[in-house]
């Protein structure tokens, strides 16, 4: 009994991976190190919820491509940018408050459908390579569009530079139009330091549990088999090209509304060349939360969300306050790469 | 059988080439730059870079793909640099130092690139891209926190204020275009660095010669099959390796000759765009993920360049705005990348489906034939 228990263990762990293991104790051990060096532990814990909110959607969005065998979507810019497209068209509208935010959603998913649509072709002609082109598609599609966001015809001073009424400001504010929408619905605070951005998580929630509908409904149970065993997929009637292309829209889609609710959280909407690297910390999480490239759920994601968002917050706090030094960008590098590279190089077993 | 001049697979073949060569030359009018002065721009630039883009070759001669993982060679050349200057040593002997510290630690991580390389077959590309990335996060925490900490640095010029870690940007003055100016050649109005010149000549000798040695041969069967090759006895791990390993290298000795020319080394940043360039002057010089030559370096450094030049000043004159000529000139960069990579993965695909479709017989033959040709 107890023997089997141990192999049983054993087993778990190196499933789970002992890189991740050690991340997690690592992250353990700064939340309770925090107090000693003069970091509040509430403050944290309320700025991991809150980053993990502003991140979750977007790390989901990574999880119908896994599954259906087209890899860690690199190209998640090109969800980013119909989310982008949707939320400066919203505000370009004028549309505030609840009305902007669902509006910004309502603009953004054509664009996300679309897009998907396309990118969904072009990485069913070059299956097998499909993440280094990724990569380059998104940052290919997020320079195109920097060209875009000086020509297209907007006019909404919040959004353009002040002195020549053209072109989008890198940074534009949502200040009136729908900052932090979410976070504040329903909104707990407790004391002065702890914040539970309730509608921000319920949102994720709210995603998740539709990505856990999606990922059961009949496409999703058979992209799964595309993704396990294309053979036996094709052998039972599944068009593999049609179901790699459904999970390239879903993952768009989700791109698209992840970076509302990062730009809502955040209170600023970014063009021009932010969105250039923003696929790699998604990645990173969900990889952190078990995820091999090919097998992804959303356990994977929750974990790896608050692990990598824990991992954000406490060290500049943590490791500044102990060593007097701002190293905390060093260990991101390190960790969100050295993550990346472990699942890339992992044999990875595609059946239980 | 001997191939007819067939219009059409040449445009398929050379599809990214001809597409970049069609902007650049309707931007040359645009820009308004009159043509000496874009020339000795390239000539400076084809001695700066195209060593870079020669240790990309060998990777692709073995099957691995674009070494997006050279950055790990640039770190390591930019570390001899630093020890360089912060010894004073100058000139053409300094940059011989650097070399000296940069190639042992560019082979060291080329061998463990190329082990880990090992283990990711199939998606090599990628994670030499992410591992260009991760050894960013090594080489900060040397230079920025154990350089004059831990590791001896005596220069105060090149320390941070805060007595450890060096500078954002490193004043290269003992060794500033000591190669260009070793051998003073004048042509005309025009400056020719003769010695880069010289340096890349021996380097393409060498690369000629290496093809018809053992490891090169291995390399080239390694590229064409792995499990072939084994059965014939070519260690291929070792054979991949070594390919990374001397891309690593060559990498390093690249990148001190492209900063000696710039004379000044943005610490943290220089490295960063060498493999997103390299790449990008490779595929445009017409090669593709499995194959490159000689020629498809000097093509792509002109090329590539050339549009780096007159695309910004044609932005300007065109739309009154140099960030849209900027923009749009990344954007094609990063667009060339992908088409040739996805030119590349298409016409792969069309290959294994047409040689499929040979072993369903004599009918499906001659439809193999047409698909072949459609696919190339």
């Amino acid at each position: 009994m107890t023997e089997e228990f141990k192999k049983k263990a054993v087993d778990a762990v190196r499933d789970f991976g002992w890189p991740r293991i050690i991340i997690f104790l690592f992250v353990l051990l700064l939340f309770i190190v925090a107090p000693f060096v003069g970091v509040r532990v509430d403050t944290s814990i309320s700025d991991v919820l809150i980053r993990f909110g502003q991140n979750g959607v977007m790390v989901l969005a990574l999880v119908p491509m896994m599954q259906a065998g087209a890899g860690l979507n690199f190209g998640l810019p090109v969800g980013i940018i119909a989310g982008l497209l949707g939320a400066t068209l919203s505000v370009q509208f004028g549309l505030t408050g609840w009305i902007g935010f669902t509006g910004a959603i309502g603009l953004c998913l054509p664009f996300a459908i679309v897009f998907g649509l396309l990118y969904g072709m072009l990485l069913n002609k070059v299956k097998g390579e499909e993440m280094t082109i990724a990569m380059y598609v998104g940052f290919s599609i997020v320079t195109f569009m920097s060209i875009l966001w000086i020509v297209l015809p907007y006019t909404n001073p919040t959004m353009v530079w002040g002195y020549s009424g053209t072109g989008l400001r890198t940074t534009i504010t949502l200040d009136g139009y729908w900052t932090k929408i979410l976070n504040d619905f329903l909104v707990i605070r407790i004391g002065s330091n702890f914040t539970l951005p309730t509608g921000a998580i319920l949102f994720f929630a709210l995603a998740a549990f539709a990505m856990w509908l999606f990922m059961h409904s009949r496409t999703g149970t058979a992209l799964t088999a595309v993704g396990s065993n294309p053979d036996f997929a094709r052998a039972s009637g599944v068009s593999a090209d049609r179901m790699r292309i459904a999970s390239v829209v879903v993952s768009s889609v989700y791109g698209a509304l992840g970076i509302l609710v990062y730009q809502q959280s955040f209170g600023f909407i970014q063009v021009y060349n932010a969105p250039l690297f923003m696929a790699f910390p998604a990645v990173a999480a969900i990889l952190l939360g078990g995820a091999s490239v090919n097998k992804a759920n959303l356990l994977n994601v929750i974990v790896g969300t608050f692990l990598f968002q824990g991992i954000l917050t406490m060290t500049p706090s943590v490791i500044n306050s102990v060593m007097k030094t701002d190293m905390s960008e060093v260990i991101r590098i390190l960790i969100s790469n050295g993550m990346i590279i472990y699942a890339l190089t992992r044999k990875t077993k595609v059946t239980k | 059988m001997k191939k007819a001049f067939n219009p059409r697979r040449f445009a398929a073949d050379n599809a990214v080439v001809l597409i970049f060569l069609t902007i650049t030359a309707v931007c040359v009018p645009i820009s308004g730059l009159p043509p000496l002065s874009i020339a000795q721009e390239i000539f400076t630039r084809i001695g700066r870079n195209a060593f870079l883009v020669f240790s990309l070759i060998l990777p692709i001669m073995a099957g691995m793909g674009i070494n997006f993982g050279m950055v790990l060679g640039a770190m390591a050349g930019q570390i001899g640099l630093i020890f360089a200057v912060d010894w004073n040593i100058v000139g053409v002997p300094g940059l011989i130092f650097a070399s000296l510290i940069g190639v042992p630690i560019a082979a060291g991580l080329g061998w463990i690139a190329g082990e880990i390389l090992n283990r990711a077959r199939g998606r090599e590309m990628v994670t030499s891209y992410i591992l260009g990335f991760f050894m960013d996060g090594i080489y900060q925490l040397v230079v920025l926190y154990m350089m004059g900490a831990i590791i001896p640095v005596h220069s105060l010029a090149i320390t941070l204020s805060r007595g450890y870690g060096i500078r954002n940007t490193l004043n290269m003055d003992p060794v500033r275009q000591s190669l260009d100016r070793l051998l003073p050649f004048r042509i005309g109005m025009v400056n020719l660095p003769l010695a880069n010149y010289l340096t890349i000549a021996v380097l393409c000798l060498f690369i000629i010669w290496f093809r018809k040695t053992k490891l090169g041969q291995d390399m080239r069967a390694v590229g064409q099959d792995q499990s072939v090759s084994h059965a014939a006895g070519i260690p291929v791990e070792r054979t991949r390796i070594l390919a990374i390993v001397i891309s690593t290298v060559l990498a390093s000795i690249g990148q001190i000759i492209f900063l000696q020319n710039l004379g000044n080394m943005a610490t943290y940043n220089a490295h960063k765009q060498t493999g997103f360039f390299s790449a990008a002057a490779i595929l445009v010089g017409g090669a593709s993920v499995s194959k490159a030559t000689i020629p498809n370096v000097f093509i792509g450094v002109v090329l590539l360049h050339l549009m780096y030049i007159v695309v910004p000043r044609a932005g300007t004159n065109l739309f009154g705005s140099a960030m849209i000529g900027e923009f749009f000139r990344d954007a094609f960069s990063y667009g060339v990348i992908a088409l040739a990579l996805v030119l590349h993965a298409w016409r792969k695909r069309a290959n294994a489906e047409s040689a499929r479709a040979g072993l369903r017989g004599t009918a499906a033959a001659a439809a193999t034939v047409v698909a072949e040709g459609a696919g190339r």
